[in-house]
């Protein structure tokens, strides 16, 4: 197990750095395999440890970049970004449209927990842009875009690319920086299109889908950070080294976001399947009992805690419990927290999140937040679970992109694993638990 | 052939014409917004569905043609 122990800044814990275990290729760490304890990695230090990267150099190699597709397809990538799609399908997508192709590399990680791509783009930038630029050539793109939150320092992701101009030249297709507003919904993909056309960074109506009209109209290919950082390793050491890693269904490691109650919050990477209790070992342990793991983000779905020793990392063994790894958000919970309030919280997070482009999402979400807030003031009247329920079938389905959705569904596991909190303060009001600050982070530090 | 409804709800302003015009496939929610019956169209109500969406005063109901 790897660790970068760069702690989400966004949450008020404890710092700390370990030197990561050096590793054959094949073993832990992968992505994180040499990670600067401070800085970025510069491109020839880079290049010492992973090799350059097999770019084509000529056309007649570049009519073989297609091979990387059939490795990838091979090797079982799916996407990190948070909706697991097979990645070799999207590339194909985009490969097979007229005209030449455009990739974006989407590190807008708008997930208020989520920090593996910002930290991998920090620390490990060449490996990201390798990744674009391979999956440009198997595309046939001439240009890659990268997508970053505006808030995050530039100088990093600037010198990257400008050294890689002077080191790699032809070999490289031209990368631009583009900053993305820090919304929720920025970075879901007809979004990020959207806002390189000129337009508001706000999902569009679908169809037509980015591989069929992107940016400038053309065929475009949005990947997260971290899938076309797997892709660059990829294109090195092919589909069977992906494998060595990983179970069938879900091969490969994969960066998480550990946060909440462990001693060392932080980016680690992960053999896909493997156990949470070694993951959360790895982070020093609990520092207070979890009552509850959160999977995925704030799209995501909650899992009891007394499950937490036989969890595995994985879709698969998630599946069962109604959850996904999603983009690597792995948040505990303390028992101290009250389930009602920090559902209430978030809830009403959401809501604002909302672009307030449909009704259904507007409306529909603000309603189930201030459901949701009556029962944790105790003010709610008659049966409010059903009411939620009904708030949460108008707004399914119905707006569109998928927030919407990805809020009813962290809403209904909430109701599920935190139904005995729900019906204590449906009965009595506010709880002790409910005066402290809480846990679940939000931007900007914000406690309530 | 089939047909299909779909409503772009970004475009959708709530106006409720659709719900008027074909009861049949649309109701509206409790803030007007339309909730449509999934499902290839009844043949018989293709026409219908049709004024309906030449009726909505932002375009936001589709009637989508499928091979």
């Amino acid at each position: 197990m790897s660790t970068h122990l760069e702690p989400p800044t966004r949450l008020a814990e404890p710092a700390a750095r370990s030197t990561s275990r050096p590793a054959g290729p094949a073993g832990l760490p992968r992505l994180l395999n040499a990670i600067p304890a401070q800085g970025a990695m510069g491109l020839a230090d880079h290049l010492d440890v992973h090799g350059y990267p097999p770019l084509a150099r000529n056309r007649r190699e570049r009519r073989s970049a297609s091979a990387l597709i059939e490795s990838i397809e091979r090797a079982g990538l799916r996407g990190h970004g948070g909706a697991s799609f097979p990645t070799a399908v999207k590339m194909r997508a985009v490969a097979s449209q007229r005209g030449r192709a455009v990739v974006v590399i989407n590190a807008a990680e708008g997930e208020p927990a989520s920090m593996k791509d910002r930290t991998l783009l920090q620390a490990l930038p060449h490996l990201v842009l390798d990744g674009g630029a391979l999956a440009a050539q198997a595309v046939g793109a001439e240009e890659v875009i990268l997508c970053v939150p505006e808030s995050i320092a530039l100088e990093g992701p600037e010198r990257a690319i400008g050294e890689r101009e002077e080191a790699l030249g032809g070999e490289s297709p031209r990368i631009r920086l583009a900053t993305v507003p820090d919304r929720y919904v920025a970075g879901q993909e007809s979004a990020l299109v959207s806002h390189l056309n000129g337009g508001l960074a706000l999902p569009t109506f679908t169809p037509p889908l980015p591989f069929e009209r992107g940016v400038g109209r053309r065929p475009t290919l949005v990947s997260n950070a971290e899938t076309l950082a797997h892709v660059a390793l990829i294109a090195r050491h092919g589909a069977k080294w992906f494998r060595e890693l990983g179970t069938a269904a879900d091969p490969g490691s994969a960066l998480v976001t550990l946060c909440g109650s462990v001693a060392y919050p932080g980016v680690y990477e992960i053999e896909q399947g493997s156990s949470l209790s070694s993951l959360i070992d790895a982070a020093g342990g609990v520092i207070a009992a979890p009552r509850a793991v959160l999977f995925g983000g704030y799209a995501g779905s909650w899992v009891d805690g007394e499950l937490l020793r036989g969890l595995a990392l994985s879709d698969e063994h998630l599946a069962p419990h109604g959850a996904s790894l999603g983009a690597g958000v792995v948040l505990l919970l303390s028992k101290d927290a009250c389930g009602v309030a920090e559902t209430a919280r978030v809830s009403r997070w959401l809501a604002e999140q909302s672009a307030r482009q449909c009704g259904p999402c507007v409306h529909g979400l603000d309603a189930l937040a201030t459901s949701i807030e009556e029962v944790a003031a105790g003010s709610a009247r008659g049966k409010a679970g059903q009411r939620i329920a009904y708030f949460a079938s108008l707004a399914r389905r119905r707006g569109a992109c998928s927030h919407p959705d990805g809020t009813v569904r962290l809403i209904a596991s909430a109701l599920e694993v935190f139904a005995a909190d729900f019906s204590d303060h449906a009965k009595h009001g506010t709880c002790d638990a409910c005066r402290r600050p809480g846990e679940l982070p939000l931007p900007n530090g914000r406690t309530s | 052939m089939s047909h299909r409804l779909r409503v772009n709800p970004i475009t959708c302003e709530a106006h409720g014409m659709c719900a008027e015009l074909l009861p049949e496939r649309i109701t509206l929610d409790e803030w007007g917004y339309p909730i449509l019956e999934e499902g290839p169209l009844e043949p018989e109500l293709v026409s219908h569905a049709k004024r309906a969406a030449q009726a909505c005063p932002t375009f936001a109901l589709l009637l989508e043609r499928h091979a």
